[in-house]
């Protein structure tokens, strides 16, 4: 007999995290995007939209809402020439997967005494891949699809492109998974809570000080690990400097050209909540996830006196934190993109090949030689 | 100025591979694949206007190309026989629209070629500051365009907050913004102020800090170099032989310069370089470009510091307009007024050509006249359709991705090259 609470509570997380989490920071990073690049360029940006029939502009906050009503009011137009069902297929297949691997991700340690994360699977990294390489059917889908010159060659792109980076992506968190030897994404973080983060060694038994020699010598390698990542989930987001599916100037709009209203804006949603996700991750491989730093968990959690049950605030501190660092990288990837000019793609395959496959693998033999050589076997 | 005229053999890979697949392909019967026709343009947003290539891929790269162009023709040089000479200048706002100014002066110096006339010093020097604003402004267009094509479009917007002080400059010079029709035929519709003087010697300091920026951002970002480097190689035999001119002839290294070469409107007196490149690449043109602009902004400082006083206009009552208050008062001016306005200036009868370097290339105007008010015939050599002509021998061999930097390093005017 399965109790209704142990269904009701993961629907509630689902819900909330889904429609009251992930779908407003997707609308709000398009928000952000516009401004930080206004501001970046030297222009104003969107500023104007606040609430209807008000003068009140809380600084365009109102824009991603009237986004919104604009895709859903415009005529959903399919062409004549287009394969029907993967046409309508297609933009699911983006945006479903995006969603669908946030379900691992620990977004804070415990509220009221459940957990933070939809599921705490014990292979989450691999959920995570498993479901994100799906979502390159939605790209090819569209391309192919669309049965247009300018796609099919924008599908061709990124498929070629996502599966490579792929491997670079999945190659560069074995050393973080050896590291911790764990690949449940919950305790990687209350590892690095208790021992410092993967990239900021600085407490607990991963400081020098407390004997943590082996951490300091896994530093470099984790940098390595944690810059093919982020550069690896770059190309998968397709952002610029990796934008080639979509490639403006190049192929008009890529896999997308002949998609309008709501179901562009899906393709464009499924970009952003990839864009979420692939923060998330990092955030939570390497630089701590909800905790924070310098062990202030392990002291506050002394402050609240019950050292089983976390308390109500802190629980909600660590959301918070969670959200600050995943905010900070999707301005960390708003600010590449307009900065940057873009690959070309003969030149993007050779970099994710030649240069992000090899090192991806010597790291992980490197990692291996300083567990090896540093830790004890026990 | 130091010997840059040297000849390296083009490093044009692209152009090599697509030679062997060509030649493998005479090898065998077989099928070597199926090509894909692409069709990029008109409307396309790295064609900048109305250019259309008709490609032929093998897989992304390309091996024919086949411009398309005639879709902005407006038959100005037809428009020319049937008004006076004066009567054209606004439609020479519309050739390298993004230098109305240049055109301007272009036009009106051939004109006056054909009369005899030349200009008192101040009116020089006012057109070499009009030319110069626009070289610069045309210059942050091309450069911003090249940079968004590649994918920086922060660089994009970063040199039109430049041009809008071009704007400026040119509204307070003529009165428009962007259809300036500053020159007539003898001197400008009038004079410039101390302001303006003043308004270029800051907008000279301005652009120089917007071009080191743009530097800071492309010329050593090694994503930029990738997609530039060895990319759209035309060599210097190519250049001069398909009649390529301005900067990316230059970047071919071939020192050719009108303002050099072919002085006019007192560019002699004036101390400044030409740029040019070495291997005649995507990379080269645009730092020959970069260059170009400085150098235009040390012309500009130069100018201002001395700007001759007197009149800017040639004395002539059968030429230029008289004054005003002359034309009410007095019974000559207002016959040379009526006669100047109705019938256009008397021309000889003859033929000229007068080339100007804008910033495209070689501005060129070719008049053939019989006598009267309008020309007989008037030709003009657009340096962009000169500069488009070599895309068919350029592009094939490269991927699709190069197309777009190509074309923004050719920098091209579809206005002009139309005509």
């Amino acid at each position: 007999m399965i109790e209704l609470s142990e269904l009701l509570v993961p629907a509630i997380k689902i819900v909330v995290l889904v429609f009251a989490v992930i779908l407003p920071m997707v609308a709000y990073s398009v928000w952000a995007e516009r401004r930080v690049s206004a501001i970046i360029q030297d222009r104003v940006g969107p500023n104007r939209v606040g609430i209807p029939f008000t003068k009140i502009g809380l600084a365009g906050l109102g824009q991603p809402i009237s986004d919104g009503i604009k895709f859903l009011l415009k005529e959903d137009f399919t062409p004549g020439h287009v394969n029907k069902l993967y046409f309508w297929l297609a933009p699911a297949l983006t945006m479903v997967p995006a969603i669908l691997t946030c379900a691992v991700l620990p977004f804070g340690s415990e509220l009221f005494g459940e957990k933070m994360v939809v599921a705490d699977l014990n292979v989450g990294p691999l959920f995570i891949f498993a479901i994100a390489s799906l979502s390159v059917y939605g790209i090819v889908l569209a391309g192919w699809s669309s049965n247009s010159k300018y796609p099919f060659l924008g599908g061709i792109r990124s498929s070629s492109q996502m599966i490579s980076y792929e491997i670079s992506l999945g190659l560069s968190l074995v050393p973080v998974l050896l590291i911790f030897g764990e690949l449940n994404l919950s305790a990687i973080v209350e590892e690095q809570s208790e021992n410092g983060w993967l990239l900021l060694p600085l407490w607990g038994e991963g400081a020098i000080w407390n004997g943590g020699w082996d951490r300091f010598f896994l530093f470099f390698p984790s940098l390595l690990a944690f810059i093919i990542f982020t550069t690896s989930i770059f190309a998968e987001t397709n952002r610029l400097p990796f934008d080639l599916p979509e490639c403006e100037t190049e192929l008009v709009a890529g896999y997308h050209t002949e998609y309008s209203s709501m179901k562009f804006a899906l393709f464009f949603l499924g970009e952003y909540a990839a864009m979420i996700i692939g923060s998330g991750l990092i955030v939570t491989l390497f630089l701590g996830g909800w905790s924070l730093p310098f062990g202030c968990d392990a002291a506050l959690m002394q402050m609240a006196g019950n050292p089983e049950q976390v308390p109500w605030w802190l629980g909600l501190i660590h959301i918070s934190t969670f959200l600050v660092k995943v905010v900070g990288f999707i301005i960390f990837f708003i600010w590449v993109r307009w900065t940057l000019p873009r690959f070309r793609y003969d030149q993007l395959m050779k970099l994710g090949w030649i240069v992000f496959f090899e090192l991806a693998l010597l790291n992980i033999f490197i990692t291996a030689g300083i567990i090896f050589l540093t830790r004890s076997p026990d | 100025m130091a010997e840059k005229l040297q000849q390296f053999e083009s490093p044009d890979t692209a152009g090599k591979a697509a030679q062997a697949i060509e030649a493998y392909q005479q090898t065998t019967d077989d099928l070597v694949g199926e090509k894909l026709t692409l069709n990029m343009g008109p409307s396309h947003p790295a064609t900048h206007g109305v250019l259309r290539l008709i490609l032929e891929l093998d897989g992304e790269v390309i091996t024919k190309a086949d411009p398309d162009i005639g879709f902005l023709h407006r038959g100005d040089e037809k428009i020319a026989e049937n008004m006076h000479y004066n009567q054209f200048v606004p439609y020479t706002d519309r050739l390298d629209y993004l230098a109305p100014l240049a055109n301007n002066v272009a036009y009106a110096c051939a004109v006056e070629k054909l009369m005899g006339w030349e200009l008192p010093p101040r009116g020089k020097a006012v057109r070499v500051l009009c030319c110069e604003l626009a070289r610069i402004s045309a210059h942050l267009l091309g450069i911003g365009c090249y940079a968004m094509d590649v994918g920086a479009m922060t660089v994009f917007l970063y040199t039109f907050t430049q041009r809008e002080t071009v704007y400026n400059l040119c509204e307070q010079i003529s009165g428009a913004r962007f259809t300036t029709s500053y020159t007539r035929v003898g001197g400008q519709i009038h004079d410039i102020t101390p302001e303006i003087i003043s308004g270029v010697e800051k907008f000279c300091e301005e652009v120089s800090e917007a071009i080191d920026e743009v530097d800071d951002l492309l010329s050593r970002n090694k994503i930029f170099l990738d997609r530039t480097r060895d990319v759209g190689v035309i060599s210097r035999e190519d250049a001069i032989g398909y009649g390529l001119t301005g900067p990316n002839l230059r970047a071919t290294g071939v020192e050719f310069d009108m303002r050099k070469n072919h002085p006019y409107l007192g560019y002699e007196e004036l101390d400044f370089d030409i740029p040019v490149g070495k291997t005649g690449d995507s990379y080269d043109r645009y730092l020959v470009r970069m260059e170009e602009m400085r150098q235009s902004v040390d012309i500009l400082q130069q100018i201002c510091r001395q700007m001759p006083d007197g009149p800017i206009n040639i004395v002539d009552p059968k030429g230029t307009l008289p004054e005003k208050e002359r034309v009410l008062m007095s019974m000559e001016e207002l016959i040379h007024h009526f006669i100047v306005a109705t019938q256009g200036i008397d021309a000889p009868e003859g033929e000229v050509y007068f080339g100007a370097e804008n910033p495209k290339g070689e501005l060129g105007f070719y008049i053939n006249s019989k006598g009267g008010g309008v020309p007989h015939r008037l030709k003009i050599r657009s340096p962009s359709f000169a500069n488009l002509s070599i895309l068919p021998k350029m592009l094939p061999g490269h991927m699709v991705s190069d197309v777009v930097v190509i074309l923004g390093s050719l920098d091209f005017v579809m206005g002009e090259c139309d005509r």
